[in-house]
């Protein structure tokens, strides 16, 4: 199963922005509870899209640059990225239907 | 669409939430407990619950896990859905969320209360790009930074002064010309030397493209209009009971709490509603729980002799 691989923002661009496949980046930080439930729903997530959609997550605290860059001021917050570009985001927890429904969209 | 059985469903995964499911899954009872967000419920959101007793200091957002392991390990079930109506049917009682139908002989509704918001232009389009609702959450991404603070309540000065651990000055817009927060949160915000207050002073609108750029003002004194550059809006102007699925099936006050008796019962047979949700909570942990507890034993009585069983 393919757990979400861990980018900073030395690596956000190969890893991200150049991806072949659309990517789920789940910003989140320690501190933060919420984040906490998301994490098992984007490893379940992972394992389900496997080989469709590439799954990794950004610890804000340590890469301010890139939260910083795409405007993130709420955590837990997850950015679909297709092409490079920002297509879509999730602002807060949210259940399992809603991030499957995020994910079908920018698959479609 | 599936139709799923239970004996109790629970309506919201606060303190009461768990607490009543704690008591109906070791009463055996097949219990569901529905949650639309996050387990927890505000406390979720609190970084340190300091009175909740036998527990010198924990982390809100681990108190509210601990609680649902100690549920689930007596066979608490758990969905995530959002109830969006309750109806009686027959002697049974129907609960919808947009996926499912969930069928009981009884019903606890520990929903609980979510903050209220400004209603103004702006502010649903920049939640989570520098409107939040939340200090401990989202205070870091203003490192250095100016906020807004709205409300002059005990929340607002709470969070006000966590925000000050990162943004370089917290300026409270109250409506009021004076707070209505304690005595001691008001000394610690008034000592404060990043926290700074417009009085009398209401927010229009909040502005920026992507992100917060800064709000418009309307001083209720002088009809003055302004704009002031912030970073970020944070508000804490009270809260709202989650009871509009119970519209027109029991009484509530005119803050939308319901009426229940001490054993948390309302009018109809089997509907139970406890916690923030209720008329007169106290709105702490242990009285929440404590009311979770009450009307899941309510619960268990009415279904092994009310029900007839």
């Amino acid at each position: 199963m393919a757990k979400p691989a861990e980018v900073t923002d030395a690596t956000f661009d190969e890893e991200v922005l150049k991806s072949g496949e659309p990517v789920l980046v789940d910003f989140w930080a320690p501190w933060c509870g919420p984040c906490r439930m998301v994490a098992p729903l984007v490893e379940e997530l992972a394992g389900e899209y496997d080989g469709k959609v590439k799954f990794v997550k950004l610890n804000t605290d340590d890469n301010m640059q890139t939260a910083a860059r795409y405007g993130i001021r709420s955590i837990p917050t997850l950015l679909m990225f297709k092409g490079g570009e920002p297509i879509d985001q999730v602002i807060g927890f949210r259940p399992k239907g809603d991030l499957k429904r995020t994910i079908e969209k920018a698959l479609a | 669409m599936a139709r799923k059985e239970y004996e109790i469903v629970i309506i919201g995964g606060g303190p009461a939430g768990l607490a009543a499911g704690l008591y109906a899954a070791r009463a055996r009872r097949k219990t569901v407990l529905l949650e639309k967000g996050v387990i927890g419920g505000q406390i979720a959101l609190t970084e340190l619950v300091e009175n909740y007793p036998g527990v010198p200091s924990i982390n809100g957002f681990d108190l509210a896990q601990a609680m649902l392991n100690q549920a689930e390990s007596y066979g608490l079930e758990v969905e995530y859905a959002e109830t969006t109506g309750i109806e009686q049917d027959g002697r049974l009682w129907l609960v919808r969320t947009a996926e499912d139908d969930y069928v009981a002989k009884a019903v606890i509704v520990t929903a609980g209360a979510d903050y209220n918001k400004l209603g103004v232009p702006g502010e649903e389009r920049l939640t989570g790009r520098g409107v939040s609702y939340c200090a401990t959450c989202d205070a870091a991404f203003f490192k250095e930074q100016h906020v807004a603070v709205v409300g002059g309540g005990d929340a607002a000065m709470d969070e006000g002064l966590f925000t000050t651990r990162f943004a370089d000055r917290v300026t409270v817009i109250h409506r009021r010309d004076k707070l209505r927060a304690g005595a001691i949160l008001q000394e610690r915000a008034f000592a404060n030397p990043k926290m700074e207050f417009v009085w009398n002073t209401v927010v229009t609108e909040i502005l920026g493209e992507d992100g917060v750029t800064g709000v418009s003002l309307h001083n209720r004194e002088t009809g003055e209009e302004s704009t002031m550059d912030v970073a970020g809006v944070f508000i804490f102007i009270g809260q709202h009971p989650n009871t509009g699925f119970l519209g027109g099936l029991v009484p509530l006050d005119e803050g939308g709490h319901a009426l229940v008796s001490e054993w948390m019962e309302t009018e109809l047979p089997g509907l139970y509603v406890a916690g923030d949700a209720r008329r007169n909570s106290a709105r702490q942990v242990v009285s929440s729980a404590g009311d979770g507890a009450t009307a899941a034993i309510a619960a268990e009585h009415y279904l092994s002799n009310g029900f007839g069983e």
